[in-house]
């Protein structure tokens, strides 16, 4: 399965700010309600979209300046509560491949990951001043480069960080496991055949 | 040669190491996988499209918990996208011979109550599931892991899971605690103190004379709300309480494979002086009984506590969070959390919904009654737990006290089936988050507590301390 090296992602930003966004906040459970991913992109932020705009605001997802963004930038713990990977399949579905953040919560990192939606952490302080550019110009092309280990914007850069597994992965093309995993078969039986709970299938 | 020694999860993880992947991670041997109808259905199509078949079928356990409406368990279900979960799990169970604990079977429940209850769960192993809350398997000495559906398509398809090794926190609780302090108050105290994120990258193991002395459903109770303290595992080591639970059940080994197994698991415990990345010790005694008041399972405090002020926080985001939390939950800092006034009590889900919850709240509520203008519910977490009650008659003090008495499912923990809060509703619930628009309304309110927290709650109309609703001495 040949897979795209994910490199460098260049887009415009789209900022949801704000700590600990819970994949509950991300996509609300009753979208859960489904057999497939499809259409997972509609339920976005969708409840925190309805109170904007029940409180006469407008959320950035539905503020028309900022569409067909496709970097997100958020706060920290991003991603924490449910294991759901319809949070990460949502924010790709809306068109987002790279997410910009403080720090991330461990199930969401990976899920996201899988499906090659690029999660890197910036310092608080360089998430500020990408997201004031963004609401300065909301056009702006950002490039998150992920060899050179900076994001670009505006003729500036601030450094980005990533767990080197997660970067190796994208860069490599292997972000989704399955052939690799697949690879290690005879591996895996013979692991298996140590362990005395896995050898006799019960009744 | 003197080998140092070594620690469960260590031990564990080397025996199901299968080998290292190419971008440093370890491709992980799963031993037994549990899947739900919700997080399966799109790992089976990923299967399907890509023409593979499930590994080792005789490792999945499946059963339906998320989407069950509790008053009636018949399908069809009245919800027909509930509906199609349901066949679609039992089709794909059926097509890849796995087996299924479905509505019919009498051992439906909460995916973290079956394994359990069945004797699947097991020390020393590795678990995997597509729900979060899979680390309540860790009270067994197993690392259970919460996985993404792509995960569940890859144990399905090679039992096996790419991931990168995590640090390991041992939490030391000693000494006792006070009376009306349960293990619900140890976990939300926990992460109260080490924060929601203290725990991204550690498996945390829980230990000292509190642990020793706990229940495997109290230990399940604190191991379940691990990830609420951003920790992906937590468990606690196997001893003679683990074993006593596990003797006798459906899937428990017999005979001459029951000694050898409790001698594996007994071999499988931290040993006295092993290494840990970090340690944190906390007194029993300074445990609280604990409420949460705002919009993440770290925002609690003792019921004795006011409502945290945002003028008095200490750094800039902590504001923010205050200031956020207190805008939707409608609150006003400063004020008591005891006194205020509810709407629903919810005593269920994977982390409160055992038969030990229910016998515990029973002993107070008989000459109570659910305060006027609250609804209460009652929802065990498995058709063993439904039944149990009944045969004990603790169905019947839940009835006579006023509360709606369900059948087995996650209920309004989430709310994906029909029980849901309406509009800006607050509940006190026994559950594990209190995300916005955790419980169903995108405006309903959850406080977390302990379940006779709940019943202190449902019976006065208003957050109370259990122990002078119920005049509690232990």
């Amino acid at each position: 399965m040949a897979l795209a090296k994910i490199t460098t992602i260049t887009g415009r930003g789209l900022a949801v700010p704000g700590n600990d966004i819970d994949t509950d906040r991300i996509i609300p459970a009753r979208f859960l309600k489904a057999v497939t991913f499809d259409g997972m992109g509609e339920g976005l932020f969708f409840d925190a979209r309805k109170a904007a705009t029940a409180a006469g605001q407008v959320h950035p997802l539905d503020d028309p300046r900022f569409r067909g963004a496709g970097i997100l930038l958020s706060g920290a713990n991003f991603g924490c509560g449910s294991s759901r990977e319809h949070a990460p399949q949502a924010i790709q579905k809306a068109g987002f491949r790279a997410i910009v953040a403080e720090s991330y919560a461990e199930i969401f990192f990976g899920n996201a990951t899988t499906i090659g939606l690029a999660c890197v952490c910036a310092t608080r302080a360089d998430l500020a001043r990408l997201a004031a550019a963004i609401a300065a110009n909301p056009a702006l092309e950002i490039t998150v480069d992920l060899v050179g280990r900076e994001i670009r914007f505006d003729g500036r850069k601030i450094p980005l960080t990533m767990r080197d597994s997660a970067r190796d992965a994208l860069v490599h093309g292997r972000w989704d496991p399955i052939g690799e995993l697949l690879e290690g078969a005879a591996a895996v039986a013979a692991t298996a055949s140590r362990l005395p709970y896995l050898a006799a299938p019960q009744k | 040669m003197r080998t140092s020694p070594r620690n469960l999860f260590g031990k564990v993880w080397a025996a199901h190491a299968v080998r290292e992947l190419a971008n440093g991670q370890t491709q992980l041997l799963i031993g037994t996988h549990l899947i739900h109808e919700v997080t399966s259905p799109q790992a089976f199509a990923m299967l399907r499209d890509l023409g593979l078949k499930v590994a080792m079928p005789h490792r999945t356990f499946a059963t339906v918990d998320h989407i069950v409406p509790t008053d009636r368990q018949t399908e069809p279900f009245s919800d027909p996208l509930a509906d199609a979960m349901i066949k679609a799990l039992r089709k794909n169970c059926t097509d890849h011979g796995i087996t299924y604990f479905d509505l019919a079977s009498g051992r439906q429940g909460i995916v973290h109550m079956v394994g359990p209850e069945q004797g699947i769960t097991q020390p020393g192993t590795t678990i995997a599931c597509g729900d979060s809350h899979t680390s309540t398997h860790g009270a067994f000495g197993a690392i259970a892991l919460g996985i993404g559906t792509s995960q569940v398509r890859d144990v399905l398809a090679t039992q096996t899971m790419a991931l990168g090794r995590l640090k390991l926190r041992r939490i030391n609780v000693e000494g006792r605690l006070g009376p009306g302090v349960y293990a619900k108050d140890v976990i939300l105290h926990i992460i109260r103190t080490l924060g929601v994120n203290g725990g991204t990258g550690f498996a945390y193991e829980y230990g000292g004379a509190v642990f020793d002395r706990f229940s495997m459903e109290e230990r399940m109770t604190v191991c379940n709300m691990s990830i609420e303290g951003g920790a992906r595992v937590g468990y606690v080591n196997p001893d003679e309480t683990t074993f006593a639970y596990l003797k006798g059940r459906p899937y428990s080994p017999v005979g001459a494979a029951w000694d050898e197994a409790v001698a594996r698991w007994r071999a499988v415990a931290s040993e006295p002086g092993c290494q840990y990345d970090d340690v944190v010790t906390i007194s029993g005694a300074d445990i609280p009984p604990t409420v949460t008041w705002g919009i993440n399972p770290g925002q609690g405090i003792a019921i004795t506590e006011t409502i945290p002020d945002p003028a008095k926080a200490t750094a800039v985001d902590e504001k923010a969070s205050i200031e956020e939390a207190l805008a939707y939950m409608k609150l006003r800092a400063g004020a008591p959390i005891k006194g205020i006034k509810i709407d629903v009590a919810f005593l269920g889900s994977c982390t409160n919904a055992r038969l030990s919850d229910f016998k515990e709240v029973a002993k107070y509520l008989p000459g109570r009654r659910v305060a006027q203008g609250v609804k209460a519910i009652a929802v065990p977490g498995s058709q063993i737990v439904s039944r149990q009650c009944a045969e004990l008659g603790i169905d019947r003090v839940f009835r006579d006290a006023g509360f709606d008495w369900r059948e087995a499912g996650c209920s309004m923990c989430l709310a994906m089936n029909p029980d849901k809060l309406v509009g800006d509703q607050l509940c006190a619930s026994s559950s594990n988050r209190n995300f916005k628009g955790r419980q169903g309304s995108p405006t309903g309110r959850t406080l977390l507590m302990s379940p006779l927290m709940v019943a202190a709650a449902a019976v006065t109309g208003a957050v109370a301390d259990a122990r002078e609703v119920f005049g509690v001495i232990h």
